[in-house]
Order: structure tokens, then C-alpha cells, then sequence
């Protein structure tokens, strides 16, 4: 239920002054909404005209609504800390953050570009390695990192894909500049707040969301299940596709009952599936049943306890020998977590350039690789510049923003570098861009990053969801996004070009999916 | 569907069902206690021994009361079966099944659940009849969005069969505090305060309308036969146990296997002893006895579906 745009949609501030926020402040920095002198930039008029018409508190009782939809959606987690079993909202901020068009443009083709590099990447690494004989990427760099899996070595998946659905972080700095952070291929988790925050802020926001030409993001679900398909065993007509969880205790357990649950498929748990056999089933009422695709949102490690973790109590005994012997797909690719590493981060660039003969269109954050001896000396000498990361992590954990961190800390992290150069590298801290954010009843600049998500179906298949999530650092000065780390959601809006279907109001995106 | 989907959402059913049925029991006592003429029996103790838990109850509260009562069967957490608690499992079991519900039917149980919650502070300090009836709303509610946003698939007959177990379970246990615990003397029987008791326990299933209509007077086979045999009255015990035999029924036509299942054959056994049995050979043979042995197949039909359908889970 999408209408394609006339190209004549109402432009009800075109007759009038630009509005402005006029309280607000930028402080200096990029503000997603407004310019340095707080005028709307074009495509948030309409937003920033409606808060202007908003009587006072009327901004905090939208953000109550939508915090209570939320709450009775169900989309919560447990206070563990608290035995009466409270629970807590992700944090939602009403303002939405606005993407235009030339600006989207940018962002979908440098994201369809890295999709496919590192894709041509993950087959090569595990196979003929070329990028290492050609000497672009230092072997040893591969081969130590805890991510690279010996035991996917000479695997080829189906249509080549390894990296099926990526949610790359970009942020903005001073500038506007665009640039991916992370690259996210193992599990990327959000998505299912992408599409809630867009229902919730389309039954708030109906007329400026409507007067914002905002391009649909409901179908996200639809194209995950067509990939899903798409990449299933060439031999099977009709593929079972399930979705695996660790199950309910894992933070994003509400994600993954969403998106099976959107795309009319099984939410499985380790303990329902058993490999006979060549094969993988699961267990039901009727007996056995066969499975051909697992979205499976089980990290690589856990996903069978006779080739990886023998603890894991997560996954199934025997999957990898299914894998292996290609009669089941697992999405993503088991293995593919080598390109997350932060140390090989450094050389996409450079992958971009192997593989495909083009320049990057993002480029990456400045990354200074402490294993090489040159950059280590530049990293340990300014420590209260940088922000140092541990090249195996993420999710916000072993990372030292060095301007904000006191002198032991960097001590600490310096002393953690000379000991193990190979798991760490350091970037410049960025003046990340800010987007008006409510704060008790006024809006006030927050720093924020932005996550779309990316489906690969083949290696030159990529397609980018228009949108994302763009992740808010709600304390004050804050540059940690991470929601593990008290950061917070808003919804994305990307504005239509000339002929793009744009989203509906009065679409319901909570209803039923066509398969 | 997957044993471990299908086990949940039985639970799920079945718990949520409980937690109406202890309303069902407060409220009408609450009322009762209004009405109540100086000589009749302390009405609380008895929602106790029906729980069958009343050493749990004396170690943590002593003797009982109003309060303590209201308090271990509505709201208290460390007891494995009150209303909060059994909302609480229900809800979790269907947070891990909630792709298999609609949405409608988890958004209930979530509210459901935190409406409990949140009034626990200001029933414990003065329970009240409303509140009480505003949970059965609620119960109506979570049934009929179930009943009304869902195919009725092997799903929902699973959630059918946990949520007609578990009711007709607790219509015999109404029941059984009546006649058991309540047993009026001799010379109340058909007196205006045996009709008050009576027309209590039919409030307490939502029968009194159906009967009056049927029946007029108060009449002690005829209330017994009610609860026991009645055909189309949806709380009635053999309403129950047939609607519980239609969905194994159900759930069998749609499984490969040849032969039925140890449910199915014990369901059906207990129908057909329901359907030959009269009131007069229950009340002769002793109402306590009947009861006792209709809960204990009731529960061999709940044990023999892990046997039959969940077992999966379980040698996992």
C-alpha cells in the first residue's frame, strides 16, 4: 500500500519565512535538522514548523504517548537488578532525524559498494586468498584474528553470499561528512525498532510525516523473507526458513519473534532443532520436519557444540556438518565476523579498490593499525586525542574516548596497546553531528549515528533499506550511542526523490505481510 | 507447529485461565461477605484447602483472613499459583511464543498483566469486589481476542485444551468448597441463606442467569447437575472435558500418526462417564469422592500431552 508520488505534493511552508528553532542550540556542531543560525534545513520545515504551532508541554505528552505505546506493544527488558520483574522501554526520542534525498543517494550507492566488496572479500579469505598473495592485506593479520574461522576454510556458500544482511554504522563529523564506523556483518540487531518506531511515529505524527514525502520502510520484512528464500539449497523448491534465537533471555529476543514473526516463520531454539543424518530438523507436533534456511541470530560460536564451543548449549550438534555438506543455509555465513574486525576495518578501503577497480564513495574513519610499529608510536603519544578500540569487540565494550577518560585510564588502555599491539587500533575523536532531542519539555542537541540495513541475495544484489536506525547518546555531551550504554532510538525519515514510492500515513505497518 | 511453541502456548492458556478462576473465587467471596448472616461459615479458610497448598499458607500467614487471603491468592510472588504469579508465567510463556500469537492476543495478556501489577499496592490494603470483576473483564477480553484474531489452528486448539483443562479443574473445585466445606446443616436446606450460598457458587462460574432461566428454584440436585453435566453452559465440567476432547480431536486429524493418543483416550473415556452418569449416583456415592477422581483423569489428560506431543522437548 504505497502511492507513487504525483510530483506535485503541497509544500505548505513554500509561501512562508523558513521556520527556525529559536531557543536551540547547535554549540558549533552539524546539526541533522538545522543550520548554524538554527533555520530548518529544507527537508525538516514541516517539522520544525509543527514544533513551532505545538502549545507548551504539548512536544513531552507526544513522547509520553509514544513511550506508553511502546510499553503496551510489549517492547521492553527486564531491570534485572529488580525482583519485581520491572520493565523498561528502549528509550525512544520523538524528534525524528531526516535524511534528503542527494544525501540518501550518496549513502545507498557507498553502501552497495562496500557490501560488495567485503562479500568478494569473505569469499577470498576463506578460499584462494588473493588479496593476501597480492600482499594488500598482511597475512598474519588474518590468521590472528578471533574472528577468522579455520573451520570455514574452503567453504563456498550458496550464490557466494556470506554477508546477507549487514547493519553498517555511519556517523556524520563537523562537516556533514559521511563515514562508515563499523561494519557490522555478523548479527546487526535494530532493525525491528526501525519499522516500530516508524508505527508509532506515523500514528503521532501523521500530517508532517505525510507532508515530509518520508520513503516506506515496511517491506523490509518482506525482502528479508524473499532473501532468505533465494538463498536456499539449490535444490529444494519449496525451502522451510526459521529463524534461531538464543532464546528469551537474550536482549534482542523481542527482534527475533518479531521478524519470524513478520515473516510467518518458525522462531526456533537450539533445543528444537536435531541434525539426522545429512540433514537439520525441527521438532514438532507432527514429528520431524526439514529446515533449508536458518536466519540465525546465534553467534558463530555457539552454533554447534561438536565443531565450536563444546559448552554452547545454544545451537545444534552436527549443524556445521549440514552446512558443510549443503544442505542448509545459515544467514550470515558463519565466519564472516573476520571483516568485523576493527584491524581489518583499516584495509576496506583497500579492498574497494582490489576487488572492484573504484574508488570508495565513504570513506572510513582514520584508523591508525597499532600492530604497525609507526602508528603505535603516533597512538601512545596522543592518547588524550584518540579514541582507542579493541579490534575484536563491539557493541560500545573496550573502547577509550581519550579526551574524556582521566590520565590512568589511557595509562591503562596505553599499557593494554604495548602488550597486544595486534587488538588495537585508535581513531581521531569525531565531533559527531548532533539532532535536536527532547529533553523534559524543550529540545536540546544530542550526538547520534545512524545504522541502515543492508540485503545481499547475490554479489552484485544489494539492496539498502531507506532508512535505519539512527542511535541517540542521550546524556548530555555524550558521544556512546550504544543502547547498552544509555543511548536511545529515533525514528529515520529518508525523503523521496522525484518518482519514489513514499510511505503512507495511514499505512498500517503492523499488518500482514504478502509472501 | 514446534512441541516447545506448542507447550508454551498450552501454558500460557492454561495459567492465564487459573489467574481468572482465583478472581472468580475472591470476588464472590468479597460478596458474599457482604450479605453474610451471622451464622455462616467462615468463607475464607475454605479458598484455601481448595488450593490444596493450606500448610504452605499456615507456615507463611497462619490462620486465615480476608487479607492474608486476598493477598496469597491474588498478588503473592513467592506462591506458585496466584493470580500474579500464574499472569506473570503466562505472560512469559508468551513473550517465547509470540510469533505465534497475534498481536492483539499479546498486547491483552500484557496489559492483563500489568493492570494486576500495578493495583497490587491498593488491593492488598483494601481489596474490593470491583477490582476482581475488572480481572474477569480483563479474562474475557484476553479469551475472546484469542478466540477472535487467531485461526483456529493446532495452536489455538492447544491453547483451547490448556484453558478448558485447567477450567474445568477449577468449576469442580468451586464446587467442591460448596459441598464440602460450606455443607450447610441439615435444617438450612432450602432456606433463604442455603439460596444466598448457592446462588453465590452459580455467580462464581456465571451461571446463576443460565440456571434461573432453566430451572427458577433453588435446587440442590439440579445446581449440582449444572455444574457437573450441563451440555452448552461453556463453564459446566462436561462443557469442558468435551470441548477438550473436540480439540485433541483436532490436533490429532492434523498429526501423521495412526493411532490416538494417550489424551485423546482419556479424554474421551471421561466424556463418555460424564455422559453416564446422573446427578443422584454422584450425590449417593459421595460429591467429595466424584470430584477427587475427576481431578485426578483431568490431570492424567494434562500429563499424557507431554507424552504425546511434547516430548520432544523434554529428551532434548
Amino acid at each position: 500500500m504505497q502511492k507513487q508520488t504525483s510530483g506535485s505534493v503541497s509544500q505548505m511552508q513554500s509561501l512562508g519565512p523558513i521556520p527556525s528553532l529559536p531557543n536551540y542550540q547547535t554549540d558549533g556542531f552539524f546539526d541533522e535538522l538545522v543550520d548554524k543560525n538554527n533555520v530548518a534545513r529544507p527537508d525538516a520545515e514541516e517539522l520544525v514548523s509543527l514544533f513551532n504551532r505545538f502549545p507548551p508541554q504539548e512536544l513531552s505528552r507526544r513522547q509520553h504517548a509514544i513511550e506508553q505505546a511502546l510499553f503496551r506493544m510489549g517492547i521492553t527488558f527486564t531491570v534485572y537488578s529488580d525482583k519485581t520483574g520491572t520493565e523498561k522501554i528502549m528509550p525512544f526520542d520523538v524528534v525524528p532525524r531526516i535524511v534528503s534525498a542527494i544525501l540518501w543517494k550518496h549513502i545507498d550507492a557507498g553502501l552497495r559498494q562496500r557490501i560488495r566488496a567485503l562479500n568478494r572479500f569473505l569469499c577470498d579469505v576463506y578460499n584462494e586468498r588473493a588479496i593476501i598473495k597480492e600482499g594488500i592485506i598482511p597475512e598474519e593479520l588474518v590468521d590472528t584474528a578471533p574472528a577468522y574461522l579455520q573451520e570455514c576454510r574452503g567453504l563456498k556458500p550458496f550464490n557466494d553470499v556470506w554477508c546477507h544482511i549487514t547493519g553498517t554504522d555511519l556517523v556524520r563529523d563537523n562537516t556533514g561528512t559521511v563515514y562508515v564506523l563499523e561494519d557490522n556483518l555478523r548479527c546487526p540487531s535494530g532493525v525491528s525498532y526501525v519499522l516500530q518506531n516508524r508505527h508509532v511515529m506515523k500514528r503521532n505524527f501523521p500530517q508532517v510525516f505525510g507532508a515530509s514525502r518520508v520513503r516506506p520502510v515496511t517491506d523490509y520484512t518482506s525482502r528479508l523473507f524473499q532473501l532468505l528464500r533465494d538463498v536456499a539449497p539449490p535444490h529444494v523448491s519449496d525451502p522451510t526458513v526459521v529463524v534461531l534465537t538464543p532464546g528469551v533471555f537474550n536482549s534482542a529476543y523481542y527482534e527475533h519473534s518479531f521478524l519470524a514473526q513478520r515473516m510467518g516463520v518458525q522462531l526456533v531454539e537450539g533445543r528444537d532443532l536435531v541434525v539426522e543424518g545429512e540433514f537439520v530438523y525441527m521438532k514438532t507436533t507432527r514429528g520431524l520436519q526439514r529446515v533449508d534456511v536458518i536466519y540465525r541470530r546465534v553467534d558463530d560460536t555457539f552454533l554447534d557444540p561438536k565443531t565450536f564451543r563444546k559448552d554452547s548449549v545454544l545451537g545444534v550438534k552436527g549443524l556445521m556438518d549440514v552446512y558443510r555438506a549443503g544442505n542448509v543455509c545459515l544467514a550470515n555465513a558463519p565466519g564472516t565476523g573476520i571483516a568485523d574486525d576493527k584491524v581489518i576495518y583499516a584495509f576496506v578501503p583497500d579492498m574497494i579498490k582490489y576487488y572492484l577497480d573504484e574508488e570508495p564513495i565513504l570513506p572510513n574513519v582514520p584508523t591508525y593499525v597499532c600492530q604497525k610499529e609507526e602508528d603505535r608510536k603516533y597512538v601512545l603519544a596522543h592518547m588524550d586525542e584518540l579514541v582507542i578500540k579493541a579490534a575484536g569487540e563491539s557493541g560500545g565494550y573496550g573502547i577509550l574516548i581519550g579526551p574524556h577518560a582521566t590520565p590512568e585510564e589511557r595509562e591503562e588502555f596505553a599499557q593494554k596497546i604495548k602488550e597486544d599491539p595486534r587488538n588495537w587500533i585508535a581513531q581521531p575523536t569525531l565531533e559527531l553531528s548532533r539532532a535536536p532531542t527532547v529533553v523534559d519539555d524543550h529540545l536540546e542537541g544530542r550526538h547520534v549515528d545512524l545504522r541502515p540495513y543492508i540485503l545481499c541475495s547475490r554479489p552484485d544484489d544489494v539492496w539498502v533499506l531507506p532508512g535505519g536506525l539512527t542511535r541517540v547518546a542521550l546524556r548530555k555531551g555524550s558521544l556512546v550511542v550504544n543502547s547498552s550504554q544509555g543511548g536511545g532510538s529515533k525514528d529515520t525519515w529518508v525523503v523521496a526523490e522525484q518518482g519514489q514510492a513514499v510511505a503512507s500515513a495511514h499505512d498500517d505497518e503492523t499488518g500482514p505481510v504478502d509472501h | 507447529m514446534l512441541s516447545r511453541v506448542a507447550e508454551s502456548i498450552y501454558w500460557m492458556s492454561r495459567q492465564a485461565e487459573r489467574a481468572e478462576n482465583l478472581a472468580r473465587f475472591i470476588e464472590v467471596t468479597l460478596h458474599m461477605t457482604l450479605d453474610q448472616p451471622e451464622y455462616l461459615v467462615d468463607p475464607w479458610k475454605p479458598l484455601v484447602q481448595v488450593t490444596g497448598d493450606n500448610e504452605w499458607f499456615k507456615a507463611k500467614y497462619g490462620s486465615a483472613n480476608c487479607q492474608n487471603v486476598v493477598q496469597f491468592l491474588a498478588f503473592d510472588r513467592e506462591y506458585h499459583s496466584s493470580m500474579l504469579t500464574c499472569l506473570r508465567a503466562s505472560r512469559e510463556n508468551a513473550r517465547s511464543v509470540r510469533e505465534a500469537l497475534s498481536t492483539e492476543a499479546f498486547e491483552e495478556l500484557n496489559d492483563f498483566y500489568h493492570f494486576v501489577r500495578d493495583s497490587s499496592p491498593a488491593q492488598l490494603t483494601d481489596p474490593t469486589a470491583d477490582f476482581f470483576e475488572q480481572v474477569r473483564d480483563h479474562a474475557l477480553m484476553w479469551t475472546g481476542v484469542l478466540d477472535n484474531t487467531m485461526p483456529h489452528n493446532t495452536a489455538w486448539h492447544f491453547l483451547n485444551v490448556g484453558r478448558l483443562l485447567e477450567r474445568a479443574d477449577k468449576t469442580s473445585r468451586i464446587l467442591d468448597v460448596k459441598y464440602f466445606n460450606l455443607l450447610p446443616r441439615v435444617e438450612d436446606v432450602g432456606t433463604a441463606v442455603d439460596d444466598l450460598q448457592w446462588s453465590t457458587l452459580l455467580l462464581a462460574i456465571s451461571g446463576f442467569e443460565a440456571y434461573r432461566r432453566e430451572h427458577q428454584l433453588m435446587d440442590i440436585e439440579k445446581i449440582v447437575a449444572f455444574f457437573l453435566f450441563h451440555r452448552t453452559f461453556p463453564r459446566s465440567i462436561y462443557s469442558c472435558v468435551a470441548g477438550v476432547d473436540r480439540s485433541l480431536r483436532e490436533i490429532e486429524s492434523e498429526s501423521e500418526s495412526e493411532l490416538p493418543g494417550q489424551a485423546r483416550q482419556r479424554i474421551a473415556a471421561l466424556r463418555h462417564r460424564l455422559e453416564n452418569t446422573n446427578v443422584k449416583e454422584v450425590i449417593a456415592g459421595g460429591m467429595h469422592q466424584f470430584i477427587d477422581r475427576l481431578q485426578i483423569e483431568l490431570n492424567a489428560v494434562g500429563d499424557s500431552l507431554g507424552q504425546d506431543y511434547f516430548y520432544a522437548t523434554q529428551t532434548a
